[in-house]
């Protein structure tokens, strides 16, 4: 136990230690970094492919067919198009926040848990307070989506600060708090009139978020992520406070030196970064489910940490990162079902784009130094 | 002659974007041989010496070792080749144990089990054959500086070497260490090792080493026998004048008392008490010097005074104010300035910009601040104005701090903090790392800071360094205050003795 700790630590300082050298100045410096960022990726994933394509070959399965229906199923059409930005929504929301956490050096595995908690709350507003106007209503029931999930990510930096519990320990456990609590909502007080199935009643229509595409299902919670994701970034890259949450992240020593309230950040970040998957609860419920039940969330937290450090914990690199994870979730439920590959090569297929992805982001940090470091600004 | 050249190194080239790091240095190191390399802040030593090391891929040049052209395209190759280096800034894990770091990144995981036995009983007989001793099962993080050097030289020494590298590694040692050091290098010279070593400091060179090489703007401009040579020569060398060490006279009589320290006790984590019932004052326009020798209290009571150390008992009164719960906020508000002697560990944040680490403190405020949204070209023009007048050497205020010199790291935290015009300015190993002319540079603004008015606490473990600026000097012992002397160099052997635990007779 400790001494995994204790390689991790050693793979931190590693990092560290890289992300150290070589600032990217001088134009064409520039270029060449931005050329190899937008190339590298899809090579990356090309690379994935010819990869899972030899695997599904010696499996017995058509790879060229396996992956058009993966590319159909992900770019099809409009309705399949508008299926992957609904993934892509609660895993950027997620994402976004996870980058804050990450940022100032706080491991939050609880975005599960904050998303279930910013889904009861507003549910609740959603079911109960029908009666209100859907001006009044539906920003009612995003921001105590976000409250709840805020909350929830507080309680855990607070145990932080008061008591100096690790956060991925309460994280995790605030997890099950919120995913059985759920469970019991669901099954006991809140359940549905008709009593049949495991879940609440309908939130009211006032409740619901505008779908702007019809026939598709896209609603407006996907723009509000993006607007939510330049929120951020604005926030950490431009603001006093988003100095603070980055100066205790790098240096918690020389922030309190410089007279940051560490404290102070931890529990804004956790506020944060638990209020965005709170958010994406509130959004799942009012624009897509309508109503909680147990497994509204088909591991989206957890994701979402994969999404947030693809993207290197930057707030705009995680709309691209959660769009792709979007595109497999999608595009793979399709190839499952219309190439009839297994569940587990799926995975295989999915696991494989994502850790070339990773490791080109890995490499290209040895080549160029990261690219955050230039614009720490 | 030419076989005794272990290492020779050809024009080599290294550019970063916007600077010339290295501009065509040769080299050339002979076996068994200590050399030093000498250069102002930014000279290219440590650039160089990290391409030998693997760590940076030089442009053009090339290198030949053992008579045989190489190429070293990573630390392993390097330790391949038989070569170790003690880098400017430490590279341990600090959560690892001292055997964990030795073994860290070499080897497999199976193996790892088996090298840690080999690396402990390593660990003991380099102990015993060089007076290293070391436990091999405690804790990098715990160790003092001067202990976790050692190990650095260790790891080193561990691979099996015939070339060892050192980037300053008496920076932040105190005297008594670096001089352990010294003799101990000599020892391993002498034994047939070959060393390169890097200082800022001159008598180190006159003491310790064979040769000099020194460097000037990523040249070498002269290669010297050091017993033909003097420092006053060398510094002329690297800085392209000479060097007058001579500082102004006192302007004005001390004022008000503006620190006040009565009966303070520290107390570390451990709750060993390691600042012991101290008391003193320190006025306006006055320097206080505490000497000691480093680990007797002094960075602890450093820490205390900015608030970032718990205070124990007594009493700590700022401008008057009395505060036992201070954060640094408050304190800074009250006009302290703080150049802390842990660089990289406190003083600045190493993956952001020049720009952002001159105003660390200061962001939150107008005009860097406005409404909370950062003003960053005003946090821009400050750095560039702060980077002018203090000379520190770089490409773009908007890079990052790390890709500066040790020694302009450091004077950007100078600057910083003697600009923000405190009543109280308290330096601990303000020239750590900055080459004689900007030593020099930093002591007459430390003494102009001063003369307009400011009370001065100087803590160093250079005895030098306190004698040429203070104008009164406690010294310091096991946490207590020892004794109070003027700085007379007659007293010299005086303050020796106190810092060695001799209460001064009264
Ligand atoms: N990773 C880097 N990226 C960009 N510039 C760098 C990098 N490393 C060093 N430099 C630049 O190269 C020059 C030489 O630096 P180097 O660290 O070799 O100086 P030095 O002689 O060791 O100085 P010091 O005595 O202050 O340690 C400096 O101008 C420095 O800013
Ligand atoms: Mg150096």
């Amino acid at each position: 136990m400790s001494d995994s700790r204790s390689d991790i630590l050693a793979l931190a300082e590693e990092r560290k230690a890289l992300s150290v050298e070589a600032p990217a100045s001088g134009l064409r410096r520039r270029w060449q970094v931005l050329l190899w960022s937008t190339l590298g990726p899809i090579a990356a994933i090309l690379a994935a492919f010819v990869v899972s394509g030899l695997m599904l070959l010696v499996a017995g399965f058509d790879p060229l067919f396996a992956f058009a229906t993966l590319l159909r199923g992900a770019f099809g059409d409009l309705r399949v198009i508008s299926e992957v930005l609904l993934q892509a929504t609660p895993l950027m929301l997620i994402g976004v926040g996870l980058a804050v956490a990450f940022r100032s050096n706080i491991w939050n595995i609880g975005a599960e848990g904050q998303f279930y908690a910013g889904a009861v709350l507003s549910t609740i507003a959603g079911i109960y307070l029908g009666m209100l106007p859907a001006v009044v209503l539906v920003p009612l029931v995003l921001v105590l989506g976000f409250v709840g999930g805020a909350l929830w990510g507080v309680l855990a930096g607070w145990f932080k600060v008061r008591f100096g519990a690790s956060e991925i320990v309460t994280t995790i456990m605030l997890n099950y708090v919120a995913i059985i609590g759920t469970g019991y909502l669901v099954t006991g007080p809140m359940i549905e009139q008709a009593g049949t199935y495991p879940q609440t009643a309908k939130v009211a229509e006032a409740a619901r978020l505008y779908r702007f595409l019809p026939p598709t299902r896209l609603h407006i919670g996907f723009l509000l992520a993006l607007v939510f994701a330049v929120i951020v970034y604005v926030l950490l890259f431009k603001t006093s406070t988003g100095y603070a949450i980055r100066a205790a992240g790098h240096n918690q020593t020389a922030a309190r030196y410089a007279g940051i309230d560490v404290e102070r950040t931890v529990l804004l970040a956790m506020g944060i970064s638990g209020g965005a998957a709170g958010l994406a609860g509130a959004i799942q419920v009012s624009g897509l489910t309508f109503r909680l039940y147990q497994q509204i969330s088909p591991g989206y937290g957890f994701t979402g940490i994969a999404v947030a450090l693809l993207a290197g914990n930057h707030p705009l690199g995680v709309i691209l990162s959660a769009l792709l994870f979007g595109a497999l979730r999608s595009g793979s439920e399709v190839m499952q079902i219309s190439a009839k590959i297994p569940s587990v090569l799926v995975f295989v297929v999915q696991g494989l784009v994502i850790l070339s992805v990773v490791s080109y982001g890995v490499y290209q940090m040895k080549l160029f130094g990261r690219l955050r470091v230039a614009k720490e600004g | 002659m030419s076989d005794d050249v272990i290492l020779r190194m050809e024009n080599m080239v290294k550019t970063f974007p916007g600077v010339v790091a290295n501009a065509g240095i040769n080299l050339e190191v002979r076996r068994g041989e200590i050399h030093c390399l000498l250069g102002e802040n930014g000279a290219g030593k440590t650039v160089l010496m990290s391409t030998l090391y693997g760590l940076y891929h030089a442009d053009a040049g090339s290198i030949i070792y053992k008579g045989q052209p190489v190429q070293i395209r990573s630390p392993k190759d390097a330790i391949r080749q038989r070569i170790g280096m003690v880098h400017q800034h430490f590279m341990l894990v600090p959560t690892l144990t001292v055997a964990e770091n030795l073994i860290l990144g070499q080897y497999r995981y199976w193996q790892r089990l088996s090298q840690m036995e080999r690396a402990k009983a390593e660990i003991r007989r380099l102990g015993e054959e060089f007076g290293l001793r070391i436990d091999p099962d405690a804790v990098v993080g715990r160790l003092s500086v001067g202990e976790q050097q050692r190990v650095e030289i260790l790891k080193a020494l561990y691979h099996g070497i015939d070339l060892l590298i050192l980037d300053e590694p008496t920076a932040v040692l105190t005297p008594q260490e670096t001089s352990q050091l010294l003799g101990f290098l000599r020892e391993l010279a002498d034994k047939g090792l070959t060393i390169i070593f890097i200082t800022h400091k001159l008598e180190e060179v006159m003491q310790v080493s064979d040769r000099v090489t020194v460097l000037r703007d990523g040249k070498d401009v002269a290669t010297l026998n050091t017993a033909e040579t003097s420092p006053r020569e060398l510094a002329r060398l690297m800085v392209g004048r000479d060097v007058l060490m001579e500082m102004p006279e006192r302007q004005g009589e001390p004022g008000e008392v503006v620190l006040a320290v009565q009966d303070l006790c520290v107390e570390n984590e451990r709750g060993l008490r390691v600042v012991d019932g101290v008391s003193f004052e320190v006025r306006e326009r006055e320097i206080v010097g505490i000497a000691g020798v480093a680990g007797n209290g002094q960075s602890e009571l450093a820490l205390a005074l900015a608030g970032l150390m718990p205070i124990h008992s007594g009493e700590v009164r700022l401008n008057g104010q009395v505060l036992r719960e201070w954060t640094p906020r408050q304190v800074s508000q009250l006009g302290l300035a703080h150049v802390p002697e842990d660089r990289h560990g406190m003083a600045i944040i190493l993956p952001f910009s020049v720009s952002n680490n001159f105003v660390i403190h200061s962001f939150g405020d107008e005009p860097f601040s406005r409404h909370g949204f950062l003003n960053f070209s005003r946090i821009r023009e400050y750095a560039q104005r702060l980077v002018r007048e203090y000379d520190v050497r770089l490409v773009s205020v908007d890079d990052p701090i790390s890709s500066l010199s040790g020694g302009n790291q450091q004077k950007v935290v100078v600057a910083r903090e003697l600009n923000r015009e405190p009543r109280l300015l308290l330096v601990n190993q303000p020239t750590r790392g900055i080459d004689i002319g900007a030593t020099e540079f930093v002591r007459q603004r430390i003494l102009a800071q001063r003369d307009r008015g400011s009370a001065v606490l100087l803590i160093s473990t250079e005895l030098e360094e306190i004698f040429h600026l203070s104008d009164r000097i406690l010294v310091m012992y096991e946490g207590k205050i020892v004794g109070e002397v003027p700085p007379d160099r007659s007293l010299l052997d005086k303050i020796g003795l106190m810092m060695a635990g001799h209460r001064a007779e009264a």
